[in-house]
């Protein structure tokens, strides 16, 4: 429908650059830069590395997003960026050039919640998302249960990690293992030669008077370190696959064994799966039996969309736009522990957005709820 | 002409217009932790003091630095947006050079040194024969290191009050941080007389922290 929002969405929360443009809920581009090698044999995300290749990358990937969508900047009806939560040197890149490109098209610019965006993606797979979503996002920065009756203005936290989010888990395995940065797509491939039961690593924070929708993984991870330790003590050889497959088994065995009790508890009957992690395929296979068996209807995107990328904030900005949510204001600030609950950033009430700029041109060219900087 | 100059390398957060003759309106704010919330409305300030928009700019400079670097990534991001979004050229002048400059306006003439925080106890400083006029590569050291190479100079900006153990001969009335003003009259002379300006990069003039981890720390007790 061509009267559905056009709008281009900005992500540069971690280390992903990226820009994507839907028109409602279809994905017209999504282009992503990324910096993941260059920061690979530091084992994990530097925050200066990110900010320099953000600032390198910005107005490339937004051209290259504009020529992907074959759409003209001028017929953009908004431009909507993540304001957090994230690495704040990060997301500042990103939130500068979403203000100029807003300013100088004479367009609305929405600061969004970068939690939300990776729900609201979904509507770009499935349709539109079923209300309320329960959603498990689950990345390398976040480990949380929401339920979202509404993915523009009203998100409530369940649950979330309370240590390691899940994608930090396989890095630090991998690590331990000697597989390389990232963890979680390695653990995954070997992890398919490997028995899931053949080791019987603790599930965290499951026993009948522990938090239902929290997690924890720093317990587990320190007993496979054990364990693997242990191996080379004895001078035996660690199997690989069989350690990876049952690793994998127990952060997989947790995270849908609460997301399935969540949905039930609260009588929600859609489960949202996204983030990074939501790409591993025994995730995907366990949540597809297991809501299958709860009579639940599963809703996965694609793994790139799983993943940080522009597309997601684009959504969540036509949502934002569908629904006559107010735009942010020019003095929108980057901030790295945006609550989950502002799903956006309005402008504070009686501030007049001023948009007597506004013309047609001919211009035609750590995340979340956890305690501690889980990219430390 | 109508030239936009905006400058984030310093404490100070400062958008110019210059029309090829004058500068028309500035507007600063001076706040080294608000870069990124002040610079849009002050461009915003900016346009509406002289009566014009933004889609009226001919061309864009804005200061590569050096300085503290989520700052000066402010500054550089919006000029190269800006300048993908409206189709006009985008400089990049060194921050120092165009406090030399202000300096020059102040009265000051040559030689001297001109010196901003780096934070961790160092400046980032370049010497100058005259306003217009850099002798030396724009660095980053320790006031201590670099006494003997600035002794008996004048010095301006932040980084020479800071250190006068260094710089002892900071005069008055001189600029502490950028202004685009000054920013904007130094590339509109560069540009009148036909010189070609050097791209918008950003001079951070140190590597990146990062420390590679430690390998893995071994969890079983000996
Ligand atoms: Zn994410």
């Amino acid at each position: 429908m061509a009267d559905e929002p056009l709008v281009l969405g900005i992500e540069t929360s971690c280390d992903e650059t990226g820009v994507g443009i839907v028109r409602g809920h279809t994905l017209l581009a999504d282009a992503v830069a990324s910096s993941v090698d260059e920061h690979a044999r530091f084992g994990g995300v530097v925050p200066e590395v990110a900010s320099r290749a953000h600032l390198e990358a910005m107005v490339p990937t937004i051209q290259r997003a504009l020529k992907d969508a074959g759409v003209a900047a001028s017929d953009l009806d908004g431009i909507a960026v993540t304001a957090g939560p994230g690495l704040a040197g990060a997301l500042l890149v990103g939130v500068s050039a979403a203000k100029a490109y807003a300013y100088a098209l004479g367009k609305p610019l929405y600061g969004v919640n970068h939690l939300a965006s990776h729900i609201c993606v979904d509507q770009l797979e499935h349709g539109p998302l079923p209300e309320p979503t329960m959603a498990l996002l689950v990345s390398g920065g976040h480990s949380s249960l929401l339920l979202a009756p509404d993915i523009t203005a009203d998100v409530r936290p369940l649950g979330s990690t309370i240590d390691d989010a899940a994608g930090e888990a396989f890095d630090k395995i991998a690590r331990v293992l000697n597989l390389g940065f990232p963890g979680g797509p390695v653990i995954d491939r070997i992890a398919r030669e490997g028995d899931p039961d053949a080791i019987a690593f603790p599930r965290g924070l499951t026993g009948p008077r522990d938090a239902a929708y929290d997690f924890s993984f720093s317990g587990l991870k320190t007993a496979v370190a054990r364990w693997i330790e242990a191996k080379r003590a004895a001078g035996e050889e660690v199997p690989i696959a069989d350690v990876s497959a049952s690793f994998q088994e127990a952060v997989v065995d947790v995270l849908t064994r609460k997301a399935v009790r969540a949905c039930k508890d609260e009588g929600v009957e859609h489960l949202m799966i996204g983030g990074g992690v939501a790409a591993n395929s025994r995730l995907r296979a366990m949540a597809e039996r297991r809501c299958e068996d709860a009579g639940l209807t599963l809703r996965v995107p694609r793994p790139k969309l799983c993943t940080d990328n522009g597309a997601m904030v684009a959504a969540l900005g036509a949502e934002m736009v569908a629904r006559g949510r107010s735009a942010s204001a020019w003095d929108l600030s980057a901030d790295s522990s945006l609550p989950v609950t502002d799903p956006h950033v309005p402008a504070p009430t009686g501030h007049t957005h001023s948009h007597s700029h506004s013309h047609s041109h001919s211009h035609d060219h750590v995340h979340e709820l956890s305690r501690k900087n889980l990219y430390a | 002409m109508l030239l936009l100059a905006l400058d984030t390398a310093t404490p100070a957060v400062t958008v110019a217009l210059h029309d090829g003759s004058t500068v028309i309106a500035e507007s600063s704010d001076v706040d080294a932790r608000r870069h990124g919330e002040l610079l849009l409305p002050a461009v915003h300030r900016t346009l509406k003091a002289a009566g014009t928009e933004l889609d009226a700019v001919t061309e864009i400079v804005v200061g590569a630095g050096p300085g503290p670097y989520t700052g000066l990534r402010v500054g550089l991001v919006t000029a190269a947006t800006f300048g993908a979004a409206l189709g006009v050229p985008v400089h990049g002048l060194c921050t120092l050079d165009g406090i030399a400059y202000a300096a020059g306006q102040a009265g000051l003439e040559g030689p001297f040194v001109v010196a901003t925080d780096a934070r961790r106890k160092e400046v980032y400083w370049a010497r100058y024969d005259d306003a217009r006029t850099r002798v030396t590569e724009p660095a980053v050291d320790h006031p201590a290191d670099l006494a003997e190479r600035v002794a008996g100079l004048p010095a301006v900006g932040a980084g020479a009050l800071l250190y006068p153990a260094a710089f002892a001969d900071v005069p008055p009335g001189m600029p502490e941080h950028q202004s685009a003003g000054a920013l904007a009259s130094l590339a509109a002379g560069k540009l009148a007389r036909g010189e070609e300006l050097p791209p918008p990069r950003p001079l951070y003039l140190r590597r990146p922290d990062a420390k590679v981890p430690a390998n893995y720390k071994v969890v079983t007790p000996k």
